[in-house]
């Protein structure tokens, strides 16, 4: 079976943000990037499945031709494969343009099976996973927390608002990956040496317009200063007087 | 008159809070709203809905189990036959699944998660991103505006319109299908959803201390226990409970953080709580900054303390 895993290159989660000149973009000048953090479960999930019922991992980025540092570490961890659609637009491409060029790159592979993460921790839309299925017209299972393959299809649990769900689904699918799935691995040093080995293909995306407009880009309002009601349980009576009088809500 | 569709999600045949939130949007804007429901509850949560300003309300029959994609097919569809301008659901963990879905179909672009809208002209919403270090003003998206909206920062607005209830045959074509719901234990409130949310972090010292946190949450009576990534790291609490950046955002009206020191991912999940109350040993945690009311102080001594008086407040 061919695996894909689908991952973005998103920025370190403990940055401070900038806006740039403009208003409406991140301003990346000093940022520092990494793999979103659930694309790493997406990864380990496509080499894990593998291992398990054979086949073959293709690692695959719409993002700059410079993501090859990632992607080599993928590849470091039992990843086939690993392709680049190179675009210097990478940030700003809406989830439909995105999820396009990846369902037309993921058709043209052979693939079968799709993981990434639930979510890229950028933007937070949590969307290019079921477009890609939809438009690929495949199942799709997002929020996978526990999965279980058998032949032509599998169940997988997510946890919801209700519980947790079970649900079955056919193959072909695109799974997306939440905390708990897996726990990544490292990168041993004969897998990093064979990656050396290895090359970064390089694939032209489908050039699809963006719809959505970024408008404004802001960082939120300070929260107004709050202030110390005390110290230790000598304090509550003045917290419960707050709560109910000055915020309302007790 | 425009007409905006809304998929609404219920617990037994009980419309969700968070999904009356999303119809409260959509009649808000002036638009004819046309409430879509699913499930074996269908006609019964279809009721209810004509009190919360939906003109009509769809079942779709037949669907005993859920499936995501043929939901999508079915809630695309009535949008194209109704010539819709916008389709809204909840951003809860199926309303999140749901949107992109629907959006895909119309060959639209969805915006997901959003904490405002504004109808004016061409719509247009307001959702944090980079876990809300940032706030992005978006709009368009194609011929209909497809957004899902975060939990707690609508309100549900009692609005009497027709509520005529049809009913439609669902999609018998599915790929994939809910075979299994395993409820919550007890009547647990998701963190996402309560309108009280008590997080606990490493200043508890050990995972049998939650259970202060636990009663207090029980005190509010409709609080949901959360947690920091460090606790859940460290296996003392579910990943369902983590609020942060690899957690859940949640915006609750009252956000009350013991033994949380504020690290930026966390903060990042809570800083758009309406009240937010921070109990920590260390005066200098950067979460007393973001903070409207702090307690300096041990969280054996404060949390019981605090139990007590809310218990007595409530009466």
């Amino acid at each position: 079976m061919h695996i894909v895993a689908c991952v973005k290159r998103v920025p370190l989660t403990d940055i401070q943000v900038k806006v740039a000149a403009d208003g409406k973009t991140l301003d990346t000048a000093g940022v520092e990037y990494m793999l979103s953090f659930y694309d790493e479960l997406a990864v380990e999930e496509a080499i894990r499945t593998k291992e398990k019922l054979g086949g073959e991992v293709t690692v695959l980025t719409l993002g700059p031709a410079d993501a090859s540092k990632e992607l080599r570490e993928c590849l470091a961890k039992g990843a086939d494969r690993a392709m680049v659609l190179p675009d210097n637009a990478w940030g700003t491409r809406d989830a439909r343009s995105t999820a396009k060029a990846l369902a037309a790159k993921v058709k043209e592979l052979g693939a079968q099976l799709v993981f990434t993460g639930r979510v890229a921790t950028d933007r937070d839309q949590g969307a290019v996973g079921p477009m890609l299925a939809t438009y690929l017209g495949w199942a799709c299972v997002t929020d996978v927390v526990s999965l279980e393959l058998t032949a032509g299809g599998g169940k997988a649990k997510r946890e919801t608002e209700a519980g947790v769900e079970t649900v079955q689904f056919s193959l072909p699918a695109v799974l997306t990956c939440d905390k708990g799935l897996n726990e990544p691995r490292f990168a041993g040093l004969k897998g990093i040496m064979a990656a050396k080995k290895k090359s970064i293909e390089e694939s032209t995306a489908e050039q699809v317009a963006n719809q959505a407009n970024f408008d404004k880009l802001e960082l939120p309002p300070p929260r107004k200063e709050g202030r110390i009601l005390g110290e230790g349980a000598a304090a509550v009576p003045a917290l419960i007087q707050a709560l109910r009088n000055e915020a309302k809500v007790l | 008159m425009t007409t905006i569709v809304v998929f609404v999600e219920s617990a037994g045949s009980t419309p969700r809070r968070a999904s009356l939130e999303a119809l409260g949007a959509a009649s808000q804007s002036g638009a004819s709203v046309v409430a879509v429901v699913t499930g074996p509850n269908g006609p019964a949560v279809a009721k209810a809905l004509g009190a919360f300003g939906a003109a009509q309300v769809v079942v779709l029959t037949g669907a005993d189990q859920y499936s995501p994609d043929a939901t999508a097919k079915d809630c695309a569809a009535i949008v194209c036959e109704l010539k819709a301008s916008a389709f809204l659901v909840a951003a809860s963990s199926t309303g999140k699944d749901l949107l992109p879905r629907v959006a895909a179909l119309l060959d639209c672009t969805p915006h997901c998660d959003c904490t405002a809208l504004r109808w004016s002209g061409s719509a247009s919403g307001t959702r944090p991103i980079l876990a809300g270090k940032a706030i992005a003003t978006v709009s368009g998206g194609g011929g209909v505006f497809c957004a899902s909206l975060r939990p707690n920062c609508f309100a549900a607005v009692e609005k009497a319109a027709a509520g005529t209830v049809t009913t439609r045959a669902a999609s018998s074509a599915r790929l994939a299908v809910v075979v299994d719901v395993s409820a919550k234990p007890g009547t647990k409130l998701d963190v996402k959803e309560a309108p009280i949310v008590v997080s606990g972090g490493r200043g508890l010292r050990a995972p049998e201390s939650f259970s202060l946190v636990e009663d207090l949450a029980a005190a509010f009576g409709t609080a949901a226990v959360g947690a920091s990534r460090a606790v859940v790291d460290a296996g003392w609490r579910p990943h369902s409970e983590q609020v942060g950046q690899t957690g859940k955002t949640v915006a609750p009206q009252l956000y009350i953080a013991v033994g949380i020191s504020g690290a930026i991912q966390h903060l990042a999940g809570m800083r758009t709580s309406k009240v937010i109350v921070a109990i920590n040993k260390d005066a200098a945690a950067p979460i007393f900054k973001v903070a409207d009311y702090g307690i300096v102080g041990d969280a054996f001594e404060v949390l019981p303390a605090l139990t007590a008086a809310v218990k007595a407040a409530k009466g």
